[in-house]
C-alpha cells in the first residue's frame, strides 16, 4: 500500500468516524424537537451527548486538516468550489455548538426557545448539506483541467443530492433516537424507542431510494459491483436487525445496527470513489485522485509517522471517555446543561 | 469591493474575533488547573469552588472559541484556495497535527472534566483539566508554527510550482516560532489572569464574598504579574529578530521612511503621510531604536524607501510597503497596553501581599476592572501589526496576498459569508459578555449534587438499577 492509499484510507476513516459519532449527536439534536414532553426531558437528552459532541466534531476538523496536509488540491477544490454549502454548514455547526453551552446558562422562554431552535437547525443543516455535497461529488461536478471547481446551483442542488441529503439526515436521526434510548431511563427512553420504531419505515424508503438512485446516477455499482451488492445485502440485514432489537428493547444492539447502516453507507462511498476524491463531470481525466491531488512523498511520510504515534492515544482516551459515561441518565440526575 | 478585499476583510474580522476567545481559554484553563491543584493539595473546598466558578466562564468561552475555530480552518480552502494549493504541502501539516494532538485532547478532557466531578477520582479529574490546559497551549504552538512559516518560510523547496516540505523539524525550530510562541502564550495567560483579577476586583469593591474573591484575586494577580513581565521579554527578542528577517515590517512599525541615523532614535509618535512618504511631525527618544534593535547604543535601521528599492530588485516591480499607519499605531497601542498591564499587576500584587485588599481602594478596583480590556487591546493590536505588517505577502517572499485568493469564488458569495459570519460573531460576543456578567453577578454558589443512580444500558430491558 502506498502512502497515498494510506492517507485516502485515513481520511475515509475520519469522515466515516465523524458521521458515525457526530451522527448520533446530530440525531439527538434533531430529536429534541420530537421526543421530550417537557423541558427537563429535553435537558436530559442534551446531557446524554454533553461529554461527547465536542470531541465528535473534532473528527471533522481532523478530517479537514488531514485533507489540507495530505491532499491540498482536494481541500482547495472542494472548499472553494462548494463555497455557499460550507457557509451554511459552518453557520449550523457554530450555532449548534454554542447553543448546548448557552441554553442552560440563563432562563426565560425566549432564551431557551432561541437556543432550542438553533440546536434543531444546527443539527439538521450539516448532515443534510454534507450528504448533498458528497452526493454531488460522486455524481460529478464541473472540475476543470486546472482543478478549479465552480459548482453551479444545480450541481449541488438536484433531485439526487437532495434525496441523499435527506437520507443522511434520516440515518442520523435514527442513530440519535437509538442513542437516547440507550443512554436514558424512564419516559424519554420509551418515547425515543417508540418514535424510532415508527420512523424506521420512512428510513427504509429513504435507504432503498438511495441505493436505486445511486445505481443509476453514479458509476459506483459499475466500478465496484461485487462490493456494492454485498454492502446492500449487509445493510438490509442491519436494517431488519435494528427493527428486531428495538422491539426486544435491546437498545445497545439497536444502536449498533443504526451505526452499521451509517458505516456501510460511507465506507461504500469511499470504496466506490477510490482512487478518486471528486469526479469531474467535464472529463474523467480531470478527476481529482489520490495521485494528482496529493502532497509530496516527504510530507506524507512525516504525517504518517505523526499519525501512527498519536492515533493510538487519541482512540484510547476517547474510548475511555465513553466508558466513564456509559451509565444511563435519568431526569433525577444532576444535569449539567 | 472585489473578492480579494472582501476575503481579506473576512479573514481579519473572523481572526480578530476568534482571537478574543482563544486567549481566554488558554489563560482560564491554566488558572482553573492551578486552583484545582490547590484544592487537591490543600484539601480545602474553597479552591474547589474557585475551580468550579471560574470554570463556568471557561466553559462559556470554550464553546465559542471551538466553534469559531472551525471557520478558521475551513476558510483557507474557501477563500484562499490558491494559497492552500501553494503551501498546503507545508502549511497543512501543522494544522492537521493541531487537530490530532491538541483539539482531541482539549475536547475530550473538557467533557470529562465538566461531567466527571462525581465519576472520577480527584487526581484523575485534576489531570483532565491539566490536559485541557496543555491542549490549548499545544494548539497555540502548532497554529503559530504554521503562522511562523508565513512570516519566515523555512524547511521547504519550490517544486511543481508549489512549496514542498523538505525538513519537518525546521518548521518547529523556526526561530520566528521560538519568539512568537512564548510571546503569544504569555499574552494569552495574562488575558485569563486579568479577566479573573478584574471580576474579583469588582466583587471586592462591592465587598461581596470576600473569602472567595480575595484568594481568587491573589492567584490571578500572581499569574498576571509573571506573565505580563514575560510578554515584553519575548516581544523584545521578536522585534530584534524582525530587524533581521522582515526589516520592512520593522521600518513600517517605526514609521521610518529614510534610513535612520546611527545611533537610531525611537519615534514615540508621528504624523504619518503614506502618500508623500514622510512624517509631518515626530517625537523621538535618542538611542532607543538602536537599543531596541540591537541591544546596544549604536547601529542604524534601514528605512522603507531603501528597502522598497531592494525588494524591487529581488522580487520585481511592485509596492512592498505595508499599510504604514496601521502597522505603526498598532505597534504603539500594543506596547502601551502591555506597559499598563505591568503597572496594574505590580500594584495589585503589592496590595495583595501587604494585605491591603479591603480598605479604600475603590479607584484601584475600578482600574482593575478596566484592566480586563488591556490584554484584548494588546492581543488585537499585536496581531494586526504582525499580519498587516507582512503585506503584500501571505508567505513572505514567496506568495503575495493577491495571488492567494480563490479564483472561482465571486464577490457576492464572500460578501454574504462576510456579513453572516460577522453578524453571528458579534451576536456571540454579546451573548458571551452577557453571560459573563450574569455569572459574575450571581457569584459562586454550590448546589448539592444528588446521589447518582446507576443503570446498566446493555442489560435486556435495561431495568436492573443499581443504587450506589
Amino acid at each position: 500500500m502506498s502512502l497515498n492509499d494510506l492517507w485516502f484510507l485515513l481520511i475515509a476513516v475520519l469522515f466515516t468516524g465523524f458521521f458515525f459519532l457526530e451522527g448520533f449527536d446530530f440525531g439527538v439534536g434533531m430529536a429534541t424537537g420530537l421526543v421530550p414532553r417537557n423541558d427537563q426531558q429535553k435537558r436530559l437528552m442534551i446531557n446524554t451527548i454533553g461529554p461527547f459532541w465536542d470531541a465528535n466534531e473534532v473528527w471533522l476538523i481532523t478530517a479537514a486538516g488531514a485533507m489540507f496536509a495530505a491532499f491540498p488540491h482536494w481541500y482547495a477544490t472542494m472548499f472553494s468550489g462548494y463555497y455557499l454549502v460550507f457557509v451554511f454548514i459552518l453557520l449550523g455547526l457554530i450555532l449548534r455548538g454554542v447553543s448546548f453551552e448557552f441554553r442552560g446558562k440563563a432562563e426565560g422562554k425566549w432564551w431557551t426557545g432561541t437556543w432550542d431552535a438553533c440546536i434543531l437547525m444546527g443539527s439538521f443543516l450539516p448532515p443534510m448539506l454534507f450528504g448533498m455535497a458528497f452526493a454531488a461529488l460522486v455524481k460529478g461536478v464541473p472540475i476543470q483541467q486546472n482543478m478549479d471547481l465552480k459548482a453551479g446551483f444545480s450541481d449541488v442542488f438536484n433531485g439526487y443530492t437532495v434525496w441523499i441529503g435527506l437520507t443522511v439526515v434520516g440515518m442520523c436521526l435514527m442513530h440519535g433516537l437509538t442513542f437516547i434510548s440507550l443512554r436514558t431511563i424512564g419516559e424519554v427512553r420509551d418515547r425515543a424507542r417508540v418514535i424510532a420504531s415508527k420512523f424506521l419505515p420512512i428510513l427504509g424508503v429513504l435507504l432503498a431510494g438511495m441505493v436505486v438512485w445511486t445505481y443509476f446516477a453514479t458509476d459506483l455499482f459499475a466500478r465496484r459491483g461485487p462490493y456494492m451488492y454485498a454492502a446492500v445485502a449487509v445493510g438490509i440485514v442491519a436494517y431488519v436487525l435494528s427493527w428486531y432489537f428495538l422491539k426486544q428493547r435491546r437498545e445497545g444492539w439497536a444502536f449498533g445496527m443504526t451505526g452499521a447502516i451509517i458505516l456501510l453507507t460511507f465506507v461504500s462511498l469511499f470504496v466506490g470513489l477510490f482512487p478518486r476524491f471528486m469526479v469531474s463531470s467535464i472529463n474523467s481525466a480531470f478527476d481529482l485522485t489520490i495521485y494528482n491531488a496529493s502532497s509530496s512523498h516527504y510530507t506524507l511520510k512525516a504525517m504518517t509517522i505523526v499519525a501512527a504515534t498519536l492515533l493510538p492515544f487519541v482512540l484510547a482516551y476517547q474510548a475511555w471517555s465513553y466508558f466513564v459515561f456509559h451509565k444511563r441518565l435519568s431526569e433525577k440526575d444532576h444535569l449539567e446543561y | 469591493m472585489d473578492v480579494l478585499e472582501l476575503a481579506r476583510l473576512q479573514f481579519a474580522t473572523t481572526t480578530i474575533l476568534h482571537f478574543v476567545y482563544v486567549p481566554i481559554s488558554i489563560g482560564l484553563s491554566l488558572l482553573v488547573a492551578i486552583m484545582e491543584t490547590m484544592y487537591v493539595i490543600k484539601k480545602n473546598d474553597l479552591y474547589k469552588k474557585m475551580a468550579q466558578f471560574w470554570g463556568t466562564f471557561l466553559l462559556i468561552n470554550f464553546a465559542v472559541g471551538v466553534v469559531t475555530g472551525i471557520l478558521q480552518e475551513f476558510q483557507f480552502g474557501m477563500n484562499w484556495s490558491d494559497f492552500s494549493r501553494f503551501v498546503g504541502d507545508v502549511f497543512g501539516t501543522p494544522l492537521a497535527i493541531e487537530a490530532l494532538l491538541a483539539f482531541f485532547l482539549e475536547s475530550t478532557f473538557i467533557g470529562l472534566w465538566v461531567f466527571g466531578w462525581e465519576r472520577l477520582s480527584k487526581a484523575v479529574h485534576l489531570t483532565c483539566m491539566w490536559l485541557v490546559s496543555i491542549g490549548t497551549m499545544l494548539s497555540a504552538l502548532w497554529i503559530l508554527a504554521a503562522n511562523s512559516f508565513m512570516q519566515r518560510p523555512v524547511g521547504y523547496e519550490i517544486h511543481n510550482g508549489r512549496a514542498e516540505m523538505k525538513d519537518f523539524f525546521a518548521l518547529l525550530t523556526n526561530e520566528q516560532l521560538l519568539w512568537e510562541f512564548p510571546h503569544t502564550l504569555f499574552a494569552a495567560i495574562a488575558t485569563g489572569a486579568f479577566l479573573v483579577a478584574g471580576i474579583s476586583a469588582w466583587k471586592l469593591m462591592h465587598k461581596k464574598n470576600l473569602d472567595f474573591f480575595k484568594p481568587s484575586f491573589k492567584v490571578s494577580i500572581i499569574v498576571a504579574l509573571i506573565s505580563s513581565m514575560l510578554i515584553p521579554m519575548f516581544g523584545h527578542g521578536q522585534a530584534q529578530y524582525l530587524v533581521e528577517t522582515q526589516p520592512m515590517k520593522m521600518a513600517a512599525s517605526e514609521g521610518l521612511w529614510e534610513n535612520s541615523s546611527d545611533p537610531a532614535p525611537w519615534t514615540v509618535i508621528a504624523g504619518i503621510d503614506p502618500e508623500k512618504k514622510e512624517n509631518s511631525f515626530e517625537f523621538k527618544v535618542p538611542y532607543a531604536l538602536s537599543l531596541l534593535s540591537y541591544n546596544k547604543l549604536s547601529g542604524a535601521v534601514l528605512g522603507m524607501n531603501e528597502l522598497q528599492a531592494q525588494y524591487e530588485k529581488a522580487y520585481g516591480p511592485g509596492n512592498y510597503i505595508p499599510p504604514v499607519r496601521t502597522t505603526f499605531w498598532s505597534f504603539r497601542i500594543m506596547i502601551a497596553a502591555g506597559c499598563a498591564m505591568i503597572v496594574l499587576a505590580l500594584y495589585g500584587a503589592y496590595l495583595t501581599f501587604r494585605k491591603k485588599l479591603e480598605g479604600s481602594h475603590r479607584w484601584f478596583f475600578r482600574l482593575m476592572m478596566l484592566g480586563i480590556s488591556l490584554p484584548f487591546i494588546g492581543n488585537t493590536a499585536g496581531w494586526i501589526m504582525t499580519e498587516v505588517g507582512r503585506q503584500p505577502w501571505t508567505v513572505f517572499g514567496l506568495l503575495q496576498t493577491k495571488d492567494s485568493v480563490s479564483p472561482t469564488v465571486v464577490a457576492g458569495e464572500v460578501l454574504f459569508s462576510l456579513i453572516s459570519f460577522t453578524a453571528l460573531y458579534l451576536i456571540l460576543t454579546g451573548v458571551l459578555a452577557f453571560l459573563f456578567v450574569r455569572t459574575a453577578r450571581k457569584g459562586p454558589d454550590i448546589e448539592p449534587h444528588q446521589e447518582t443512580v446507576i443503570h446498566d444500558p446493555f442489560a435486556q430491558g435495561g431495568d436492573t438499577n443499581v443504587v450506589k
